[in-house]
Protein backbone atom coordinates (compact mmCIF):
# COMPACT_ATOMS: atom_id res chain seq x y z
CA UNK A 1 0.00 0.00 0.00
CA UNK A 2 1.65 3.18 -1.06
CA UNK A 3 1.06 6.28 0.97
CA UNK A 4 -0.39 9.09 -1.02
CA UNK A 5 0.26 12.60 0.16
CA UNK A 6 -2.58 15.00 -0.52
CA UNK A 7 -1.65 17.43 -3.22
CA UNK A 8 -3.80 20.49 -3.14
CA UNK A 9 -3.44 22.61 -6.18
CA UNK A 10 -2.99 26.31 -5.51
CA UNK A 11 -6.37 27.36 -6.95
CA UNK A 12 -8.23 25.19 -4.48
CA UNK A 13 -7.25 27.29 -1.50
CA UNK A 14 -7.20 30.75 -2.90
CA UNK A 15 -10.60 30.80 -4.49
CA UNK A 16 -12.60 33.93 -5.00
CA UNK A 17 -16.35 33.80 -4.50
CA UNK A 18 -18.65 32.41 -1.87
CA UNK A 19 -18.03 28.93 -0.49
CA UNK A 20 -21.06 26.59 -0.67
CA UNK A 21 -19.47 23.47 0.80
CA UNK A 22 -16.37 23.29 2.90
CA UNK A 23 -14.78 20.03 4.04
CA UNK A 24 -11.81 20.31 6.39
CA UNK A 25 -9.51 17.49 7.58
CA UNK A 26 -12.33 14.98 7.34
CA UNK A 27 -11.74 11.38 8.39
CA UNK A 28 -14.72 9.07 8.18
CA UNK A 29 -15.61 5.41 7.87
CA UNK A 30 -17.53 2.60 9.45
CA UNK A 31 -17.06 1.94 13.15
CA UNK A 32 -14.23 -0.43 14.03
CA UNK A 33 -12.62 -0.17 10.62
CA UNK A 34 -9.84 1.88 9.15
CA UNK A 35 -11.32 5.17 7.97
CA UNK A 36 -12.38 5.00 4.33
CA UNK A 37 -11.38 8.63 3.83
CA UNK A 38 -8.65 10.45 5.73
CA UNK A 39 -7.64 14.07 6.03
CA UNK A 40 -9.86 15.22 3.20
CA UNK A 41 -10.09 18.98 2.69
CA UNK A 42 -11.66 20.96 -0.13
CA UNK A 43 -13.99 23.87 -0.80
CA UNK A 44 -16.71 24.07 -3.43
CA UNK A 45 -17.91 27.48 -4.58
CA UNK A 46 -21.53 28.45 -5.06
CA UNK A 47 -22.77 27.32 -8.47
CA UNK A 48 -19.83 25.05 -9.22
CA UNK A 49 -20.15 21.54 -10.58
CA UNK A 50 -17.52 19.22 -9.16
CA UNK A 51 -16.90 15.59 -10.12
CA UNK A 52 -15.42 13.23 -7.55
CA UNK A 53 -13.35 10.56 -9.30
CA UNK A 54 -11.19 7.74 -8.09
CA UNK A 55 -11.06 3.93 -8.14
CA UNK A 56 -13.64 1.71 -6.46
CA UNK A 57 -13.08 1.78 -2.74
CA UNK A 58 -11.47 5.22 -2.88
CA UNK A 59 -14.08 6.49 -0.43
CA UNK A 60 -16.38 8.44 -2.73
CA UNK A 61 -19.59 7.09 -1.21
CA UNK A 62 -18.20 7.41 2.30
CA UNK A 63 -17.35 11.04 1.66
CA UNK A 64 -20.87 11.72 0.42
CA UNK A 65 -22.52 9.89 3.29
CA UNK A 66 -20.48 11.87 5.79
CA UNK A 67 -21.47 15.14 4.14
CA UNK A 68 -25.20 14.37 4.15
CA UNK A 69 -25.18 12.95 7.68
CA UNK A 70 -25.72 9.26 6.95
CA UNK A 71 -22.36 8.39 8.49
CA UNK A 72 -20.97 9.95 11.65
CA UNK A 73 -17.41 11.10 11.08
CA UNK A 74 -14.42 10.65 13.34
CA UNK A 75 -12.71 13.96 12.91
CA UNK A 76 -12.73 17.09 10.84
CA UNK A 77 -15.53 19.42 9.96
CA UNK A 78 -18.04 19.89 7.17
CA UNK A 79 -19.96 23.08 6.69
CA UNK A 80 -22.55 24.07 4.16
CA UNK A 81 -22.96 27.79 3.62
CA UNK A 82 -21.00 28.21 6.82
CA UNK A 83 -23.30 25.99 8.92
CA UNK A 84 -22.18 22.74 10.53
CA UNK A 85 -23.63 19.87 8.48
CA UNK A 86 -24.59 18.01 11.64
CA UNK A 87 -27.10 20.62 12.71
CA UNK A 88 -28.40 22.04 9.44
CA UNK A 89 -31.03 19.85 7.92
CA UNK A 90 -32.40 21.28 4.72
CA UNK A 91 -29.20 22.47 3.16
CA UNK A 92 -27.95 19.39 1.36
CA UNK A 93 -29.88 17.29 -1.11
CA UNK A 94 -28.64 13.75 -1.63
CA UNK A 95 -29.27 11.38 -4.51
CA UNK A 96 -28.01 8.00 -3.30
CA UNK A 97 -26.11 5.55 -5.46
CA UNK A 98 -28.47 2.61 -5.43
CA UNK A 99 -31.78 3.95 -4.33
CA UNK A 100 -32.43 1.30 -1.77
CA UNK A 101 -36.12 1.95 -1.64
CA UNK A 102 -39.10 -0.24 -2.32
CA UNK A 103 -40.28 0.87 -5.75
CA UNK A 104 -43.63 -0.85 -5.19
CA UNK A 105 -44.33 1.56 -2.30
CA UNK A 106 -47.76 3.19 -2.64
CA UNK A 107 -46.57 6.64 -3.64
CA UNK A 108 -46.87 8.62 -6.84
CA UNK A 109 -44.00 10.65 -8.27
CA UNK A 110 -45.67 13.69 -6.71
CA UNK A 111 -45.88 12.02 -3.28
CA UNK A 112 -42.25 10.92 -3.40
CA UNK A 113 -41.06 14.42 -4.26
CA UNK A 114 -43.27 15.89 -1.53
CA UNK A 115 -41.33 13.78 0.99
CA UNK A 116 -38.35 16.07 0.38
CA UNK A 117 -40.35 18.79 2.09
CA UNK A 118 -41.01 16.74 5.24
CA UNK A 119 -39.36 19.33 7.46
CA UNK A 120 -41.48 22.11 6.00
CA UNK A 121 -44.90 20.42 5.85
CA UNK A 122 -47.17 21.48 8.70
CA UNK A 123 -48.22 18.87 11.23
CA UNK A 124 -51.85 17.67 10.96
CA UNK A 125 -52.73 20.37 8.40
CA UNK A 126 -50.50 18.80 5.74
CA UNK A 127 -48.82 20.45 2.74
CA UNK A 128 -49.44 24.17 2.25
CA UNK A 129 -49.73 25.99 -1.06
CA UNK A 130 -45.99 26.70 -0.85
CA UNK A 131 -45.28 23.01 -0.49
CA UNK A 132 -47.37 22.15 -3.53
CA UNK A 133 -45.72 24.92 -5.50
CA UNK A 134 -42.26 23.73 -4.45
CA UNK A 135 -43.02 20.20 -5.59
CA UNK A 136 -44.38 21.40 -8.93
CA UNK A 137 -41.33 23.56 -9.54
CA UNK A 138 -39.00 20.70 -8.70
CA UNK A 139 -40.94 18.38 -11.02
CA UNK A 140 -40.83 20.92 -13.83
CA UNK A 141 -37.07 21.40 -13.43
CA UNK A 142 -36.40 17.69 -13.94
CA UNK A 143 -39.10 17.36 -16.63
CA UNK A 144 -41.28 14.93 -14.68
CA UNK A 145 -44.45 17.05 -14.52
CA UNK A 146 -46.26 14.82 -17.07
CA UNK A 147 -45.46 11.77 -14.91
CA UNK A 148 -46.50 13.23 -11.56
CA UNK A 149 -49.42 10.83 -11.06
CA UNK A 150 -47.49 7.68 -11.93
CA UNK A 151 -46.75 5.18 -9.20
CA UNK A 152 -42.97 5.42 -8.69
CA UNK A 153 -42.32 1.85 -9.79
CA UNK A 154 -43.76 2.55 -13.25
CA UNK A 155 -40.84 4.69 -14.39
CA UNK A 156 -37.70 4.12 -16.42
CA UNK A 157 -34.27 4.05 -14.78
CA UNK A 158 -33.48 7.61 -15.80
CA UNK A 159 -36.86 8.86 -14.59
CA UNK A 160 -36.34 7.18 -11.22
CA UNK A 161 -33.04 9.05 -10.80
CA UNK A 162 -34.78 12.27 -11.70
CA UNK A 163 -37.46 11.63 -9.05
CA UNK A 164 -34.70 11.62 -6.46
CA UNK A 165 -33.13 14.74 -7.94
CA UNK A 166 -36.54 16.45 -7.81
CA UNK A 167 -37.02 15.30 -4.24
CA UNK A 168 -33.69 16.83 -3.26
CA UNK A 169 -34.64 20.06 -5.05
CA UNK A 170 -37.99 20.15 -3.26
CA UNK A 171 -36.01 20.43 -0.02
CA UNK A 172 -35.11 23.89 -1.32
CA UNK A 173 -31.50 22.95 -1.08
CA UNK A 174 -28.92 24.60 -3.23
CA UNK A 175 -26.20 22.04 -2.68
CA UNK A 176 -26.84 18.72 -4.37
CA UNK A 177 -24.78 15.55 -3.93
CA UNK A 178 -25.22 12.81 -6.50
CA UNK A 179 -23.55 9.47 -5.92
CA UNK A 180 -22.94 7.90 -9.33
CA UNK A 181 -26.20 8.98 -10.95
CA UNK A 182 -25.10 7.44 -14.25
CA UNK A 183 -24.36 3.94 -13.04
CA UNK A 184 -26.69 1.30 -14.40
CA UNK A 185 -28.63 3.55 -16.77
CA UNK A 186 -28.53 3.48 -20.56
CA UNK A 187 -27.12 6.21 -22.82
CA UNK A 188 -30.51 7.87 -23.32
CA UNK A 189 -31.13 8.08 -19.59
CA UNK A 190 -27.60 9.37 -19.07
CA UNK A 191 -28.31 12.11 -21.58
CA UNK A 192 -31.61 12.98 -19.83
CA UNK A 193 -29.92 13.21 -16.45
CA UNK A 194 -27.06 15.30 -17.84
CA UNK A 195 -29.55 17.74 -19.38
CA UNK A 196 -31.26 18.02 -16.01
CA UNK A 197 -27.92 18.75 -14.35
CA UNK A 198 -27.20 21.47 -16.93
CA UNK A 199 -30.52 23.12 -16.09
CA UNK A 200 -29.76 22.92 -12.40
CA UNK A 201 -26.36 24.47 -12.86
CA UNK A 202 -27.93 27.27 -14.86
CA UNK A 203 -30.24 27.78 -11.88
CA UNK A 204 -27.19 28.29 -9.66
CA UNK A 205 -27.24 24.98 -7.81
CA UNK A 206 -23.93 23.70 -6.50
CA UNK A 207 -23.29 20.05 -7.35
CA UNK A 208 -20.90 17.39 -6.20
CA UNK A 209 -21.15 14.25 -8.28
CA UNK A 210 -19.31 10.95 -8.00
CA UNK A 211 -18.62 9.21 -11.28
CA UNK A 212 -16.52 6.53 -12.94
CA UNK A 213 -16.84 8.18 -16.31
CA UNK A 214 -13.50 9.98 -16.67
CA UNK A 215 -14.39 11.36 -20.07
CA UNK A 216 -17.51 12.99 -18.72
CA UNK A 217 -15.60 14.23 -15.69
CA UNK A 218 -12.99 15.85 -17.93
CA UNK A 219 -15.45 17.58 -20.22
CA UNK A 220 -18.57 18.47 -18.25
CA UNK A 221 -17.32 19.67 -14.88
CA UNK A 222 -15.78 22.84 -13.51
CA UNK A 223 -13.50 21.09 -11.11
CA UNK A 224 -12.38 17.57 -10.29
CA UNK A 225 -11.63 15.95 -6.96
CA UNK A 226 -9.33 12.97 -7.42
CA UNK A 227 -9.76 10.77 -4.39
CA UNK A 228 -8.00 7.75 -3.02
CA UNK A 229 -8.72 7.81 0.68
CA UNK A 230 -6.88 11.13 0.59
CA UNK A 231 -7.31 13.98 -1.82
CA UNK A 232 -4.79 13.17 -4.55
CA UNK A 233 -5.62 16.32 -6.46
CA UNK A 234 -8.30 18.97 -6.60
CA UNK A 235 -8.63 21.56 -9.32
CA UNK A 236 -9.48 22.26 -12.93
CA UNK A 237 -9.78 19.18 -15.16
CA UNK A 238 -6.59 19.96 -17.07
CA UNK A 239 -4.65 20.30 -13.82
CA UNK A 240 -6.00 17.04 -12.39
CA UNK A 241 -5.69 15.00 -15.57
CA UNK A 242 -1.95 14.62 -15.21
CA UNK A 243 -0.46 11.19 -15.84
CA UNK A 244 1.37 11.08 -12.53
CA UNK A 245 -1.68 12.11 -10.49
CA UNK A 246 -3.95 9.60 -12.21
CA UNK A 247 -1.37 6.86 -11.78
CA UNK A 248 -1.11 7.77 -8.13
CA UNK A 249 -4.87 7.45 -7.63
CA UNK A 250 -5.55 4.44 -9.79
CA UNK A 251 -2.23 2.62 -9.36
CA UNK A 252 -1.30 0.26 -12.13
CA UNK A 253 -4.89 -0.08 -13.19
CA UNK A 254 -4.87 2.87 -15.48
CA UNK A 255 -2.92 3.75 -18.58
CA UNK A 256 -2.21 7.39 -19.27
CA UNK A 257 -0.66 8.55 -22.50
CA UNK A 258 0.23 12.04 -23.58
CA UNK A 259 -0.57 12.49 -27.23
CA UNK A 260 0.29 15.98 -28.30
CA UNK A 261 -2.01 18.24 -26.35
CA UNK A 262 -4.42 15.41 -25.54
CA UNK A 263 -4.26 13.17 -22.51
CA UNK A 264 -5.50 9.67 -23.25
CA UNK A 265 -6.66 7.68 -20.26
CA UNK A 266 -7.38 4.00 -20.35
CA UNK A 267 -9.08 2.96 -17.16
CA UNK A 268 -9.61 -0.56 -15.90
CA UNK A 269 -12.61 -0.78 -13.63
CA UNK A 270 -11.14 -2.30 -10.53
CA UNK A 271 -10.96 -1.60 -6.88
CA UNK A 272 -8.36 0.11 -4.82
CA UNK A 273 -5.36 -2.25 -4.55
CA UNK B 1 -81.15 -15.01 9.04
CA UNK B 2 -81.81 -11.99 6.89
CA UNK B 3 -80.51 -8.55 7.59
CA UNK B 4 -83.68 -7.13 9.16
CA UNK B 5 -83.86 -10.07 11.59
CA UNK B 6 -80.22 -9.50 12.45
CA UNK B 7 -80.88 -5.80 13.06
CA UNK B 8 -83.79 -6.53 15.39
CA UNK B 9 -81.60 -8.95 17.37
CA UNK B 10 -78.93 -6.25 17.55
CA UNK B 11 -81.53 -3.82 18.93
CA UNK B 12 -82.48 -6.26 21.67
CA UNK B 13 -79.05 -7.51 22.71
CA UNK B 14 -76.58 -5.16 24.26
CA UNK B 15 -73.70 -7.63 23.97
CA UNK B 16 -74.19 -7.65 20.22
CA UNK B 17 -74.18 -3.86 20.05
CA UNK B 18 -70.95 -3.86 22.02
CA UNK B 19 -69.49 -6.50 19.72
CA UNK B 20 -70.31 -4.47 16.62
CA UNK B 21 -69.03 -1.25 18.10
CA UNK B 22 -65.79 -2.91 19.21
CA UNK B 23 -65.31 -4.57 15.82
CA UNK B 24 -65.81 -1.30 13.95
CA UNK B 25 -63.46 0.61 16.25
CA UNK B 26 -60.66 -1.89 16.38
CA UNK B 27 -60.73 -2.90 12.74
CA UNK B 28 -60.56 0.74 11.62
CA UNK B 29 -57.47 1.33 13.77
CA UNK B 30 -55.92 -2.02 12.77
CA UNK B 31 -56.49 -1.22 9.11
CA UNK B 32 -54.70 2.13 9.42
CA UNK B 33 -51.74 0.79 11.41
CA UNK B 34 -51.68 -2.28 9.19
CA UNK B 35 -50.79 -0.10 6.19
CA UNK B 36 -47.41 0.62 7.78
CA UNK B 37 -46.97 -3.07 8.58
CA UNK B 38 -47.74 -4.02 4.96
CA UNK B 39 -45.56 -1.45 3.20
CA UNK B 40 -42.63 -2.10 5.53
CA UNK B 41 -42.90 -5.87 5.16
CA UNK B 42 -43.34 -6.38 8.89
CA UNK B 43 -45.97 -9.15 8.81
CA UNK B 44 -43.82 -11.59 10.71
CA UNK B 45 -42.95 -8.98 13.28
CA UNK B 46 -46.65 -8.15 13.74
CA UNK B 47 -47.58 -11.78 14.22
CA UNK B 48 -44.72 -12.31 16.64
CA UNK B 49 -45.66 -9.24 18.63
CA UNK B 50 -49.24 -10.47 18.90
CA UNK B 51 -48.04 -13.77 20.33
CA UNK B 52 -45.47 -12.08 22.55
CA UNK B 53 -48.07 -10.19 24.55
CA UNK B 54 -49.44 -13.47 25.89
CA UNK B 55 -47.28 -13.73 29.05
CA UNK B 56 -48.22 -10.19 30.05
CA UNK B 57 -51.90 -10.86 29.60
CA UNK B 58 -51.60 -14.25 31.29
CA UNK B 59 -49.69 -12.89 34.28
CA UNK B 60 -52.24 -10.12 34.72
CA UNK B 61 -55.00 -12.73 34.51
CA UNK B 62 -53.58 -15.37 36.79
CA UNK B 63 -51.78 -13.31 39.42
CA UNK B 64 -54.61 -11.12 40.56
CA UNK B 65 -54.44 -8.52 43.27
CA UNK B 66 -52.02 -9.03 46.12
CA UNK B 67 -50.39 -12.16 44.69
CA UNK B 68 -49.34 -10.11 41.75
CA UNK B 69 -45.74 -9.26 42.27
CA UNK B 70 -46.60 -6.61 39.71
CA UNK B 71 -47.57 -3.84 42.10
CA UNK B 72 -48.31 -1.55 39.17
CA UNK B 73 -51.37 -3.51 38.25
CA UNK B 74 -52.90 -4.00 41.69
CA UNK B 75 -56.30 -2.47 42.21
CA UNK B 76 -57.17 -2.06 38.57
CA UNK B 77 -60.14 -3.63 36.89
CA UNK B 78 -59.46 -6.95 35.27
CA UNK B 79 -59.69 -5.76 31.68
CA UNK B 80 -57.44 -2.77 32.37
CA UNK B 81 -54.95 -5.12 34.00
CA UNK B 82 -54.99 -7.47 31.02
CA UNK B 83 -54.50 -4.57 28.69
CA UNK B 84 -51.57 -3.10 30.60
CA UNK B 85 -49.98 -6.54 31.06
CA UNK B 86 -50.19 -7.18 27.34
CA UNK B 87 -48.83 -3.76 26.51
CA UNK B 88 -45.85 -4.16 28.82
CA UNK B 89 -45.01 -7.59 27.38
CA UNK B 90 -45.41 -6.25 23.83
CA UNK B 91 -43.10 -3.29 24.39
CA UNK B 92 -40.52 -5.49 26.13
CA UNK B 93 -40.57 -7.92 23.19
CA UNK B 94 -40.17 -5.10 20.69
CA UNK B 95 -37.22 -3.66 22.59
CA UNK B 96 -35.55 -7.07 23.02
CA UNK B 97 -35.90 -7.84 19.30
CA UNK B 98 -34.45 -4.43 18.48
CA UNK B 99 -31.56 -4.99 20.89
CA UNK B 100 -30.75 -8.51 19.60
CA UNK B 101 -30.47 -7.23 16.04
CA UNK B 102 -28.29 -4.24 16.81
CA UNK B 103 -25.22 -5.97 15.40
CA UNK B 104 -25.32 -8.07 12.27
CA UNK B 105 -24.74 -11.46 13.86
CA UNK B 106 -28.44 -12.24 14.09
CA UNK B 107 -30.87 -11.52 11.29
CA UNK B 108 -34.06 -9.82 12.33
CA UNK B 109 -36.36 -12.73 11.54
CA UNK B 110 -34.19 -15.06 13.64
CA UNK B 111 -34.36 -12.73 16.63
CA UNK B 112 -38.11 -12.36 16.16
CA UNK B 113 -38.50 -16.15 15.99
CA UNK B 114 -36.56 -16.75 19.20
CA UNK B 115 -38.33 -14.03 21.20
CA UNK B 116 -41.78 -14.82 19.87
CA UNK B 117 -41.85 -18.54 20.70
CA UNK B 118 -40.23 -17.96 24.09
CA UNK B 119 -42.80 -15.36 25.08
CA UNK B 120 -45.66 -17.47 23.79
CA UNK B 121 -44.44 -20.54 25.71
CA UNK B 122 -44.01 -18.43 28.82
CA UNK B 123 -47.58 -17.21 28.47
CA UNK B 124 -49.02 -20.71 28.10
CA UNK B 125 -46.95 -21.87 31.09
CA UNK B 126 -48.29 -19.01 33.22
CA UNK B 127 -51.88 -19.79 32.27
CA UNK B 128 -51.36 -23.49 33.03
CA UNK B 129 -50.34 -22.58 36.59
CA UNK B 130 -54.03 -21.92 37.19
CA UNK B 131 -55.62 -25.28 36.29
CA UNK B 132 -59.17 -24.16 37.13
CA UNK B 133 -59.48 -21.66 34.37
CA UNK B 134 -56.96 -23.16 31.98
CA UNK B 135 -59.20 -24.12 29.07
CA UNK B 136 -61.68 -21.31 29.25
CA UNK B 137 -59.12 -18.54 29.79
CA UNK B 138 -56.73 -19.88 27.20
CA UNK B 139 -59.44 -20.06 24.57
CA UNK B 140 -60.50 -16.48 25.22
CA UNK B 141 -56.98 -15.14 25.05
CA UNK B 142 -55.98 -17.17 22.00
CA UNK B 143 -59.14 -16.79 19.96
CA UNK B 144 -60.87 -13.74 21.42
CA UNK B 145 -64.18 -13.24 23.17
CA UNK B 146 -66.01 -10.65 21.14
CA UNK B 147 -69.43 -11.50 22.52
CA UNK B 148 -68.26 -10.88 26.08
CA UNK B 149 -67.26 -7.26 25.52
CA UNK B 150 -68.38 -4.81 28.18
CA UNK B 151 -68.68 -1.04 28.17
CA UNK B 152 -65.36 -0.69 29.98
CA UNK B 153 -63.66 -2.71 27.20
CA UNK B 154 -65.10 -0.33 24.64
CA UNK B 155 -63.70 2.57 26.63
CA UNK B 156 -60.20 1.04 26.53
CA UNK B 157 -60.47 0.35 22.80
CA UNK B 158 -61.64 3.88 22.19
CA UNK B 159 -58.75 5.32 24.20
CA UNK B 160 -56.27 3.14 22.26
CA UNK B 161 -57.84 4.11 18.97
CA UNK B 162 -57.74 7.83 19.72
CA UNK B 163 -54.12 7.54 20.84
CA UNK B 164 -52.95 5.53 17.83
CA UNK B 165 -54.81 7.54 15.18
CA UNK B 166 -53.85 10.80 16.91
CA UNK B 167 -50.15 9.92 16.90
CA UNK B 168 -50.34 8.86 13.25
CA UNK B 169 -52.06 12.14 12.32
CA UNK B 170 -49.45 14.23 14.10
CA UNK B 171 -46.41 12.25 12.91
CA UNK B 172 -47.78 11.16 9.53
CA UNK B 173 -45.14 12.90 7.40
CA UNK B 174 -42.26 11.57 9.52
CA UNK B 175 -43.59 8.00 9.68
CA UNK B 176 -44.12 8.08 5.91
CA UNK B 177 -40.50 9.08 5.26
CA UNK B 178 -38.97 6.49 7.59
CA UNK B 179 -41.22 3.82 6.07
CA UNK B 180 -40.30 4.66 2.49
CA UNK B 181 -36.70 5.78 2.75
CA UNK B 182 -34.97 5.88 6.15
CA UNK B 183 -31.91 7.35 4.40
CA UNK B 184 -33.89 10.48 3.51
CA UNK B 185 -35.06 10.64 7.11
CA UNK B 186 -31.43 10.71 8.27
CA UNK B 187 -30.47 13.28 5.64
CA UNK B 188 -33.28 15.50 6.90
CA UNK B 189 -32.05 14.83 10.46
CA UNK B 190 -35.30 13.22 11.56
CA UNK B 191 -35.03 11.04 14.69
CA UNK B 192 -35.37 7.87 12.63
CA UNK B 193 -34.70 5.37 15.44
CA UNK B 194 -37.23 7.05 17.74
CA UNK B 195 -39.79 7.07 14.96
CA UNK B 196 -39.20 3.37 14.28
CA UNK B 197 -39.72 2.62 17.97
CA UNK B 198 -42.84 4.79 18.00
CA UNK B 199 -44.26 2.76 15.15
CA UNK B 200 -43.53 -0.51 17.01
CA UNK B 201 -45.35 0.85 20.05
CA UNK B 202 -48.34 1.86 17.93
CA UNK B 203 -48.45 -1.67 16.51
CA UNK B 204 -48.24 -3.11 20.03
CA UNK B 205 -51.09 -0.90 21.32
CA UNK B 206 -53.25 -1.82 18.33
CA UNK B 207 -52.64 -5.52 18.82
CA UNK B 208 -53.44 -5.39 22.53
CA UNK B 209 -56.64 -3.46 21.79
CA UNK B 210 -57.74 -6.07 19.27
CA UNK B 211 -56.92 -8.97 21.57
CA UNK B 212 -60.41 -9.40 22.96
CA UNK B 213 -62.02 -9.32 19.55
CA UNK B 214 -59.97 -11.85 17.76
CA UNK B 215 -57.33 -13.24 20.11
CA UNK B 216 -53.55 -13.34 19.78
CA UNK B 217 -53.49 -16.01 17.09
CA UNK B 218 -55.55 -14.11 14.51
CA UNK B 219 -54.79 -10.47 15.26
CA UNK B 220 -52.42 -10.40 12.31
CA UNK B 221 -55.37 -10.82 9.95
CA UNK B 222 -56.89 -7.53 11.10
CA UNK B 223 -53.60 -5.74 10.57
CA UNK B 224 -52.62 -7.24 7.24
CA UNK B 225 -55.63 -8.28 5.18
CA UNK B 226 -57.60 -4.99 4.94
CA UNK B 227 -54.35 -3.07 4.30
CA UNK B 228 -53.33 -5.56 1.60
CA UNK B 229 -56.76 -5.22 -0.02
CA UNK B 230 -56.45 -1.43 0.08
CA UNK B 231 -52.97 -1.60 -1.47
CA UNK B 232 -54.40 -3.34 -4.53
CA UNK B 233 -57.00 -0.59 -4.89
CA UNK B 234 -54.74 2.45 -4.64
CA UNK B 235 -51.16 3.57 -5.16
CA UNK B 236 -51.20 6.41 -2.67
CA UNK B 237 -50.45 5.81 0.96
CA UNK B 238 -53.02 8.16 2.50
CA UNK B 239 -55.82 6.66 0.41
CA UNK B 240 -54.57 3.22 1.34
CA UNK B 241 -55.06 4.08 5.02
CA UNK B 242 -58.59 5.39 4.45
CA UNK B 243 -59.58 2.36 2.39
CA UNK B 244 -58.00 -0.09 4.83
CA UNK B 245 -60.02 1.43 7.68
CA UNK B 246 -63.25 1.17 5.68
CA UNK B 247 -62.52 -2.37 4.49
CA UNK B 248 -61.58 -3.40 8.03
CA UNK B 249 -64.80 -2.01 9.46
CA UNK B 250 -66.84 -3.71 6.75
CA UNK B 251 -65.19 -7.07 7.42
CA UNK B 252 -65.90 -6.68 11.12
CA UNK B 253 -69.60 -5.96 10.71
CA UNK B 254 -70.19 -8.45 7.89
CA UNK B 255 -68.15 -11.07 9.76
CA UNK B 256 -70.28 -10.73 12.88
CA UNK B 257 -73.42 -10.99 10.75
CA UNK B 258 -72.17 -14.16 9.06
CA UNK B 259 -71.13 -15.70 12.36
CA UNK B 260 -74.67 -15.19 13.66
CA UNK B 261 -76.32 -16.40 10.53
CA UNK B 262 -74.17 -19.51 10.12
CA UNK B 263 -73.66 -20.05 13.85
CA UNK B 264 -69.86 -19.97 13.62
CA UNK B 265 -67.22 -18.65 16.00
CA UNK B 266 -67.02 -14.89 15.52
CA UNK B 267 -63.24 -14.28 15.34
CA UNK B 268 -62.53 -16.77 12.56
CA UNK B 269 -65.59 -15.61 10.63
CA UNK B 270 -64.33 -12.02 10.66
CA UNK B 271 -60.94 -13.25 9.40
CA UNK B 272 -62.53 -15.32 6.64
CA UNK B 273 -64.75 -12.41 5.62
CA UNK B 274 -61.79 -10.08 5.20
CA UNK B 275 -59.95 -12.79 3.25
CA UNK B 276 -62.99 -13.13 0.97
CA UNK B 277 -62.91 -9.37 0.32
CA UNK B 278 -59.19 -9.53 -0.40
CA UNK B 279 -59.70 -12.42 -2.83
CA UNK B 280 -62.49 -10.64 -4.70
CA UNK B 281 -60.44 -7.45 -5.07
CA UNK B 282 -57.32 -9.37 -6.06
CA UNK B 283 -59.11 -11.41 -8.73
CA UNK B 284 -60.97 -8.37 -10.04
CA UNK B 285 -57.72 -6.44 -10.38
CA UNK B 286 -56.07 -9.40 -12.14
CA UNK B 287 -58.96 -9.43 -14.57
CA UNK B 288 -58.19 -5.78 -15.27
CA UNK B 289 -61.34 -4.33 -13.74
CA UNK B 290 -60.98 -0.78 -12.51
CA UNK B 291 -62.52 -0.84 -9.06
CA UNK B 292 -62.11 2.78 -8.08
CA UNK B 293 -62.08 5.97 -10.12
CA UNK B 294 -58.55 7.01 -10.98
CA UNK B 295 -57.20 9.64 -8.65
Amino acid sequence: MLQVAPITLPEADALPGEIALSVQNLSAGYAGMRPAVEQVSFNVLVGERVAVIGPNGAGKSTLFKAIVGLLPFNSGSISIHGQDCRTSHNLVGYVPQHEAVDWSFPATVYDAVMMGRTRKIRRILGPSRDDHQGVQEALSKVGLMPFRNRQIGQLSGGQKRRVFIARALAQETNVLLLDEPFSGVDAAAEHEIMETLDLLQAAGITMLLATHDLNMAATRFDRLLLLRRHVVAYGMPEAVFQPDLLQEAYGGRIGVFQQGTQTVVIADEHGCP
Amino acid sequence: MNISEFLSVVQQREFLQNALLAAVLVSAVSGIVGCFVVVRGMSFFGDALAHSILPGVAAAYVFTGSVAGIPLLVGLEENTRLFLGGLIAGVISAVVIGWLTRDDRLKEDTAIGVVFVTMFALGIAIISSNPDGYNRDLTHILFGDILGIRDSDIAIMLACGVFVVGVILVFYKDLLVVSFDPGLGQTLKLPTETLRMLLLILIAVTIVASLQIIGVTMTLAMLITPAATARILTSRFHWMMVLAAVIGMASGVVGIYFSFWLNLATGPTIVLTSTAMFSLVFIASRLGLRLLPKR
